[in-house]
């Protein structure tokens, strides 16, 4: 049952793109909601006071953090999930 | 298993950000300031629980490194979404709920959005406490919730699992929805715009929430299989068939 929901969802998410595959680039929520609604609500959204969105900078960072986030989670998850559990053998010797 | 780490991959794939978080300079400022006053006694106490925890239990430290490291990458990087044709990104307060305690996971996901705000024009520094009002303490407490009731209803852990983590992306997304409305409705009636916001959310979140689902409900089979020792301690698995 599991594994049906997991296909399904994977099924949903990444092989039905081909219906808007023509959409060069896809909005995300925050301007076809957010944005919109608070535009036609009457606020305008502002520039961020440290604004990255600059050429290939935003990019760049994003990569950044996703890199340095991967790695504390990779870090931390072969500490408790393989190291750890190395250890539980020698333990019960 | 193998399913869910593929689908986590596919998640990481680095784009720039287009989601949820209430952009900067949306919020009139009593509206912000209010947000703040709201979100900030739920990130000191979770400060608080936090020390307790580490002081009480050494092996709470790499378990804040996995959910907190996951929470900012999972709520940062945008997951296109084909039926809907737009993009958006799952929470990740539902696991760091779980694991972690509601508390710590405000805590968590305070941080996540200040990261964002300050580096990657990712929301911003005067929505920031709504934000965290809406993902972290929204988000965090419905998916615990949601994970205590499926565990007295004597649901499997998967389903357990699977139910915060749904909770925690819909009732997020109610958040942000409630936010906006409550600030900007002017002399339309709330509910309506509150509702039209939140059901525009849905062609795009409903896929993306089934997702986290089954992501949060798979993490917590794969600990209960590898470390049921360091969860047991938690108390997370009490009365719920594996």
């Amino acid at each position: 049952m599991k594994r049906i929901v997991l296909i399904l969802l994977a099924l949903i998410l990444f092989v039905v793109p081909a219906a808007s595959a023509e959409e060069s680039k896809w909005q995300g929520v925050d301007e076809t909601v957010v944005e919109r609604f608070a535009r036609d609500l009457g606020r305008e959204p502002r520039d961020p006071f440290i604004d990255t969105d600059q050429g290939d900078l935003l990019l760049f960072l994003f990569a950044l953090a996703g890199a340095i986030g991967g790695f504390v989670m990779g870090y931390y998850w072969h500490k408790v999930f393989v190291a750890q559990k190395d250890l539980e053998p020698q333990k019960k010797k | 298993m193998k399913s869910v780490i593929f689908l986590c991959a596919l998640m990481l794939l680095p784009q720039s950000a287009l989601a949820m978080h209430l952009s900067e300079g949306i919020l009139p400022a009593r509206w912000a300031l209010l947000w703040f006053a709201a979100a900030l006694p739920f990130v000191a106490w979770g400060v608080v629980q936090i020390n307790r925890k580490k002081r009480l239990d050494p092996a709470y430290i790499p378990l804040l490194g996995i959910f907190g490291a996951a929470v900012f990458v999972f709520s940062v990087f945008p997951i296109p979404v084909p039926v809907a044709g737009s993009t958006a990104h799952p929470a990740g307060t539902g696991m760091s709920a779980i694991f972690l305690g509601p508390f710590a996971s405000v805590v968590v996901a305070f941080i996540s959005l200040l990261l964002q705000a300050l580096f990657l024009a990712h929301g911003g520094l005067t929505t920031l406490g709504a934000n965290t009002f809406s993902m972290g303490v929204m988000g965090s407490f419905s998916a615990f919730g949601a994970y205590l009731l499926c565990r007295k209803g004597g649901l499997s852990l998967f389903w357990c699992g699977f139910a915060a983590g749904v909770s925690a992306d819909l009732v997020t997304y109610f958040g942000t929805s409630f936010a906006l409305a409550s600030a900007l409705h002017g002399t339309q009636p709330f509910l309506s715009v509150l509702g039209q916001i939140y059901l525009a959310f849905m062609p795009t979140q409903i896929p993306l929430a089934l997702l986290e689902g089954a992501v949060t409900g798979g993490l917590l089979v794969y600990v209960q299989k590898h470390r049921p020792d360091i969860i047991g301690r938690l108390g997370l698995f009490q009365g719920v068939k594996g």
